[in-house]
């Protein structure tokens, strides 16, 4: 049993911290913003670049920068948050110590170590391979090394996690079963350890090909191995902000599930069927059947949709439903036009639902359908969605959720509050901008990964449409909005953190407001009385767009030269 | 709420509201629609990939590439032959870096089975403004059956990437009545 010394109680939301946990939290939350930092100024680069009329970046720099930014956005910040979310769903939310702190340290220093060896790899010029590296394509053995090391220790993260919950149970540190959120978070580990060994089981014969040990690595192997990390990476990430979506109704509405067993198998879901999302970049490949591509690329039949869809009613719901119970029952909307819109931890989670919904959500769904793909593989449609995703929806639910960490966990008071308000805002409607431009822009045929699409120096050049160079104009100020949201996170978070007042034993901060912890809703399926209509709104408008948008793909792809 | 374990312990008892039961059949069933979707074009959509491929080599697949050029090769423009293969034969484009080789030309209306391979990266074959997108393997060849429906000039855009010149890799096909 640990010692109670080693435990603080918060006194704002009750919660017992062990304090090693609530360390290693704040070591992985303060490296992974760095990161976001560097590969955020990176995405920059790449953004102003393929504007045409700015153009800023020389070719080989424009590629370095890319593979740069895809690796340090999309993996390090990513996953260097995603442990601390780990850290914080187990030993924080089930009052419970860690286990073995010993190794979290260890697989956190080897992380940092290998996500530098990358970096420094990357920078050195000669590895300007893109995040994917697709064979035959080479880089430097230490290219893959890095990554080999990042993803390894990660996965040292998740069974720290693992343990941590055997722990708690055994110590009897809550009763019952663990919490919704904990369960999202064991969704996200379950699938990370699946992740993580595709990535080694591919990424350790191509660094062994890369020092000349193995001859060959077929392309289309490589490919199918490589996307079952690369997709399914992403899947963590949804499983995480999902549950960060339910920890900040919680923590800010009070807000309860409408009932845990939907909530729960819409979980459940994620660990069965995502990881058949490997498919997606195979759609328009040679070798694979139709009925292989079919059956996977829709997650058998959606059903890993279908969980989102569910999470898309339930969360919002539970949230009118606390509303709604505190008395705001007036009209469909009541519930939502008071909600604390000056709240950057609320503001930002709502912005990351509905981003993800609608933009992301949908436009992967579209663009996963087998014979739509394409018109859209490989065009700048792709990052488009996915920015839809991973920018506008997980990246803005983790910020939306340090502006709560900051002062809970740090136990820092957070400075530049009125920034703090504008800044999800800035953000959000700048990465909501960049991923509709893109999609434009690849609706019309533009590559993606691509330095010039003026193809000056093309020995046969190919004019895009003029609406294209829009396109990419509109995209490069989104980008600058949205790297000005950033620049506008890392000064107020860095500031509190390092900076801010520091909070007292038993201060409460100020901002962003957590109200006391009273339960809004008596206990869940109580739904059945306490109507959610504003939220059915919601879905309907979000049903409709989902199936005219499906729709009009169609018929843009029956207008496309017959193939067979 | 939930980051508190749930309030009754057996939770798995506690009935789903209405609402959210409603949602998940409508979801389910779209989800259905969405899969028989997919399926339903195979039959009654002209615009499928096929699922002919074969293994190949660099060397053998040039080959054969070398002799389609070699027979139908109409013209020369920037160094690049312009081939004008009969209708419905075997057409082999070539992906090298950086260049789609060589220039074709199709008679609008007929169709063409179109081999697709690469000698060395792998590469992505756009066609444009068409917007057709597949992907090109070294080692695999891939056999399409495209029919073009409209003439004119068409530009290939390279949109894997593969190196230093990607961004000057594009080829061309014509489109005659």
């Amino acid at each position: 049993m640990a010692k109670t010394a080693e435990f603080r109680t918060c006194p704002t939301t009750g919660l017992k911290v062990y304090l090693t946990a609530e360390k290693l939290i704040k070591a992985n939350a303060v490296v992974a913003v760095i990161f976001l930092a560097v590969g955020g100024f990176f995405g920059l680069l790449v953004a102003l670049t393929r504007w045409p009329a700015v153009h800023i970046l020389p070719a080989d720099w424009f590629y370095l920068a890319l593979t740069a930014h895809g690796f340090d956005v999309l993996l390090v910040w990513i996953i260097f948050f995603e442990i601390a979310v780990l850290y914080f769903a187990s030993a924080v939310l089930l009052g419970s110590r860690l286990a073995g702190p010993k190794w979290a340290w260890a697989g956190f220093i080897m992380m940092l170590v290998g996500a530098v060896i990358t970096n420094v790899t990357v920078l050195r010029g000669q590895s300007s391979v893109m995040f994917t590296s697709y064979v035959p394509m080479m880089a430097e053995p230490a290219f893959y090394l890095g990554i080999i090391l990042f993803a390894v220790d990660a996965l040292i993260g998740c069974f720290v996690f693992f343990g941590t919950l055997v722990i708690a149970k055994q110590e009897n540190t809550y009763e019952g079963s663990i919490p919704l959120v904990t369960f999202g978070a064991l969704t996200a580990a379950i699938i990370a350890i699946f992740t993580i060994a595709s990535g080694a089981i591919i990424l350790i014969p191509t660094l062994l090909w890369s020092v000349g040990l193995v001859s060959y690595v077929d392309p289309l192997v490589y490919k199918t191995i490589w996307w079952a990390m690369g997709h399914s990476s992403q899947q963590i990430n949804v499983s995480a902000h999902v549950a960060i979506w339910y920890a900040i109704a919680a923590m800010v509405f009070g807000a309860k599930p409408l009932s845990e067993k939907v909530s729960r198998s819409a979980f459940l879901m994620y660990i069965l069927f995502l990881q058949l999302a490997s498919a997606h970049h195979l759609l328009v490949e040679p070798g694979l059947s139709s009925e292989w591509k079919i059956f996977n690329t829709s997650y058998a039949m959606y059903l890993a949709v279908l969980g989102s869809m569910v999470h898309g009613l339930t969360v919002p719901g539970s949230i009118e439903a606390a509303q709604r119970g505190r008395g705001l029952t007036k009209g469909l909307f009541e519930w939502l036009r008071k909600a604390p819109w000056g709240n950057p931890a609320f503001a930002g989670m709502f912005m990351s639902l509905v981003f993800f919904g609608f933009i992301g959500g949908i436009s992967g769904v579209v663009m996963g359908t087998e014979q739509i793909n394409l018109i859209m593989h490989n065009t700048l449609y792709v990052p488009g969605h996915f920015h839809g995703t991973v920018v506008a929806g997980t990246t803005l639910a983790f910020m939306a959720m340090t502006y709560l960490l900051v002062p809970l966990i740090f136990r820092r008071e957070l400075m530049f509050k009125k920034l703090a308000r504008w800044q999800p805002y800035i953000f959000g409607i700048g990465a909501a901008g960049i991923s509709l431009f893109m999609m434009g822009a690849g609706t019309l045929g533009v590559a993606r990964r691509h330095w010039d699409i003026t193809f000056s120096d093309a020995p046969l050049p190919f004019d895009y449409p003029s609406t294209a160079f829009l396109m990419m104009g509109l995209n490069g100020m989104a980008a600058i909005l949205a790297a000005l949201g950033g620049l506008m996170f890392i000064v107020i978070v860095v500031g509190s953190v390092f900076f801010g007042r520091k909070l007292g034993k038993n201060d409460k901060p100020s901002y962003p407001e957590v109200p006391p912890q009273g339960a809004a809703v008596a206990h869940y399926g109580s739904s059945d009385t306490l109507k959610i209509p504003g939220t059915v709104m919601l879905v309907g408008i979000f049903f409709i767009a989902f199936v005219l948008y499906y729709f009009v793909n169609w018929k843009y792809l029956s207008e496309v030269w017959p193939l067979s | 709420m939930a980051i508190t374990p749930p309030s009754e312990r057996l939770w798995w008892n506690e009935p789903a509201s209405k609402t959210e039961l409603i949602w998940i059949v409508i979801a389910f069933l779209w989800g259905l629609v969405m899969f028989f979707m997919m399926i339903y074009w195979h039959g009654a959509g002209k615009q499928n990939l096929s699922n002919e491929a074969y293994r190949t080599t660099p060397v053998r697949y040039a080959r054969k590439s070398q002799a389609m050029i070699d027979a139908y090769t109409v013209r020369q423009e920037n160094n690049y032959p312009v081939v004008h293969p009969p209708p419905g034969s075997d057409v082999y484009l070539t992906a090298r870096l950086w260049q789609w080789w060589p220039i074709l030309e199709f008679e609008k209306g007929q169709s063409y089975r179109l081999h697709l391979s690469s000698m060395d990266w792998q590469h992505g074959f756009s066609l444009q403004p068409v917007n057709i997108n597949i992907q090109v393997h070294p080692g695999y060849e891939m056999v399409v059956t495209m029919q073009p429906d409209q003439a004119g000039e068409y530009g290939i855009v390279c949109n894997e990437y593969c190196g230093i010149g990607h961004h000057t890799m594009v080829g061309r096909i014509y489109v005659v009545e």
